[in-house]
């Protein structure tokens, strides 16, 4: 156990339980694709450190929205596993990890990141639906990071199935089509610890911070989705601190992703 | 005629046959199978005599009366404190046994021990059913303010002390460190500075990945020279 | 229709491709990865740990719970529905059944102690690699194990008894047998058996056979496995 007097004690001194620096990632960061190839349309795998991640995505046929008729649509879930970490339980999902998936989802929708309309095969009548799922295997902190790049990654790897004749879904047999991608969201959490600031918390680090707003970055500087977590305040002054870290330090999430 | 069919020390795991023939008796981690002995552990092997036991390498902390240990204070009543000592339940230190002073009818129990405090506390008794009673008198027994506390396999913690404390002693030198290694894997760290705390933590975690290897000593005695954290020059 | 040769080439008596490996979860007390084919499970160990409500505690030793999952993009066709479904249940039960008899908590009064399996990809067999990861898993924990447990069906298909059936095999038109089936091998002992099919009692026996050859082959892998880590963890 560590606690947060210490945590801010390092803090003061410019370091970290680990040694890092309050704006240095862990390392290694790596993204494995395909991890689940035989059954997923699309997967990949997300270590930052000892935190690690894996997405899927599978594709299947719907009926629009009636007020989109001609828009596919994406689901985002993230399950936090009881495997991944002593501190998470079995049963229905908990806010914690809705709070991960709507936020993720938030990310990739908001900026519309695949191209909807390209997902429409029959206007009002079928479409393509998205689902990415989303779990941790080990959780040591930074889930909101690791979920939104695992996510893009897998979102990047997914290949659409062959349809039949009778326009059904084939899943044994894939094309080399993509998805339609027009933006790769990068999500960046900065906390919030006192006085202080820092990325890519370790757990504990987690637990001893104030506040967190985790920023969502296209690839033109642009802000797509926003969330500020925990039960205390920020100022005006933190959220512009916070924003240019942020903006600095996706930079090198957005490197991984091919 | 009875057969050996491992060598002392070596790495062992359930199922696999130690001893044939009914000269060796089977000691902890182990059973007899008609006249074979089987391990039932990951661990390594250890013959003394005829006896055959293993020391285990994994696992979660076991109380065991006597033991010093690290605990953390999660809640309280009007006579006794609960403390997480690492197993499954907590255990429970009554006003009795929480210090030598004299603690009048009525005062604020958490004036001696607050929720979330860490106290380094001895194992008193540990039922059947492992209910255990922790005490707070004795040598060097007390709660632990400020420093850190890592957490490594409980089983390494004799090799994190070492032969008569040899490895800590070497660990404290050369950090500069306050460490306290708690038979539950738990272990306190305080120093002057992270890069030291840091430096003693590395050691510890080094210890626990590869703790039964020969020439350990020598081992983290080069790392802590090669890492030394260089002393601030003097004004 | 007569099933006469294999549809990946495999000899009848062949299991798929295997790969296990130790420790692949740094939070668990105990973990392991296990691999059949195109088949993976992660399995993952915590506790033992408080039981409540009391009335599920045993005075005498700890409890054993497991829970096997399918991640929902690891179906081989639609997404697969997150939580528990009748059959998830069954499975983490037939797994617990399959693993407790190898199982020694009685040091652990009053304690649960809990096995995660995710089937991360699935190629049929998936309760059977869950039971090998979770057995390397408990084992990697420090848990008292009279042996090892291993897992792996046996088969008729098409007339052709054989071991470890993959997806393709199990839907083969002319019909097929699938009999999951576990054991600890040093003595032969079964945890598991379950059936799903039609078949003649000397093809039940024969399959049965084939299952419990392959859980020899697995059995080599588990101990590898398990010695590697550990060997490598003390030597270097």
């Amino acid at each position: 156990m560590i606690k947060k007097d210490y945590i801010k004690s390092l803090l003061d001194k410019g370091t970290r339980i680990d040694g890092r620096k309050p704006d240095q990632y862990r390392d290694p960061i790596s993204i494995e694709y395909g991890v689940s190839a035989k059954s997923a349309e699309g997967s990949a795998r997300v270590k930052i450190g000892d935190t690690e991640v894996i997405a899927g995505v599978k594709l299947d046929l719907g009926t629009p929205y009636s007020d989109r008729p001609d828009e596919g649509t994406i689901m985002v879930n993230v399950e936090l596993l009881p495997l991944s970490s002593p501190l998470f339980e079995s049963g229905p999902p908990s806010i914690d990890s809705i709070e991960l998936a709507r936020v993720t989802d938030r990310g990739i929708r908001e900026c519309h990141a695949i191209d909807f309309k390209k997902l429409c095969i029959k206007k009002g009548e079928k479409i393509w639906m998205v689902f990415v799922d989303i779990y941790p295997i080990n959780a040591d902190g930074n889930l909101f990071d690791a979920c939104a790049l695992a996510a893009m990654a897998a979102i990047k790897d997914a290949r659409f199935p062959k349809l039949d004749e009778d326009n059904n879904v084939d899943y044994k047999n894939r094309t080399d089509d993509p998805l339609p991608l027009s933006k790769t969201p990068i999500s960046c959490t900065v906390w919030k610890l006192g006085d202080k600031y820092l990325i890519d918390p370790l757990v504990d680090e987690e637990h001893a911070a104030d506040a967190r707003v985790t920023i969502v970055f296209i690839e033109n500087g642009q802000i797509c989705a926003m969330q500020k977590g925990k039960d205390s305040e920020i100022t005006g002054k933190d959220l512009k601190a916070m924003v240019e870290l942020a903006e600095i330090k996706q930079q090198e999430l957005r490197k991984q992703l091919k | 005629m009875s057969k050996l069919l491992i060598e002392n020390k070596q790495v062992v795991i359930p199922g696999d046959i130690l001893a044939e023939g009914m000269d060796y008796l089977p000691a902890s981690g182990t059973f007899r199978e008609d006249d074979k002995i089987i391990c039932s552990q990951v661990g390594l092997v250890s013959i003394s005599g005829r006896l055959i036991k293993i020391i285990p390498l994994k696992g979660k902390y076991v109380p065991k009366k006597d033991d010093n240990v690290i605990g953390y204070v999660k809640d309280m009543t009007y006579s006794s404190w609960f403390i997480d000592v690492g197993y499954a339940y907590e255990a429970s230190l009554t006003l009795k046994d929480a210090t030598s002073e004299y603690i009048e009818r009525g005062s604020n129990l958490s004036d001696y021990y607050a929720v979330g405090d860490i106290v380094l506390a001895n194992i008193t008794k540990v039922t059947k059913e492992k209910s255990v009673d922790l005490s707070m008198k004795g040598p060097g027994l007390r709660k632990l303010r400020g420093g850190k506390v890592i957490e490594i396999t409980p089983y390494k913690v004799p090799r994190v002390v070492g032969k008569q404390g040899s490895m800590i002693s070497m660990i404290k030198d050369s950090t500069g460190c306050t460490i306290f290694a708690g038979q539950n894997g738990r272990i306190w760290i305080k120093g002057d500075n992270p890069a030291q705390e840091l430096l003693a933590t590395r050691a510890i975690q080094l210890i626990d990945e590869k703790g039964h290897n020969p020439g350990m000593t020598e081992k983290i005695k080069q790392f802590l020279e090669k890492n030394a954290v260089k002393k601030e020059a003097k004004k | 229709m007569k099933y006469t040769e294999r549809f990946d080439g495999r000899k009848p008596e062949e299991l798929r491709e295997m790969d296990a490996k130790v420790g692949v979860v740094k939070n668990a007390v105990g973990s392991a990865m296990f691999k059949i084919g195109k088949t993976v499970a992660i399995a993952a160990v915590y506790g033992p740990k408080d039981l409540f409500p009391k009335h599920l505690q045993n005075p005498k030793k700890g409890v054993l719970r497991c829970n096997y999952n399918m991640v929902a993009f690891s179906g081989a066709g639609d997404r697969v529905r997150p939580g528990p479904s009748r059959r998830s249940k069954e499975i983490s039960m037939v797994t617990k059944n399959a693993l407790e008899p190898a199982l020694d908590l009685s040091p652990f009064p009053k304690t649960v102690v809990d096995v995660f399996v995710e089937l991360i990809q699935t190629d049929a067999g998936t309760r059977c690699a869950g039971i090998c990861a979770a057995s390397l898993a408990l084992a990697d924990a420090g848990f008292k194990m009279k042996d090892l447990v291993c897992a792996v069906s046996g088969g008729v298909v098409g007339g052709m008894p054989v071991a470890d059936v993959d997806y393709a095999e199990e839907s083969f038109e002319g019909g097929s047998v699938d009999i999951p089936v576990a054991m600890m091998p040093r003595n032969g002992e079964i945890t598991l058996l379950q059936l799903d099919g039609e078949v003649s009692k000397e093809d039940l026996l024969k399959a049965v056979d084939l299952a419990k050859k392959g859980c020899q082959d697995i059995y080599e892998l588990q101990r590898k496995a398990l010695r590697e880590k550990y060997a490598k963890e003390e030597t270097k």
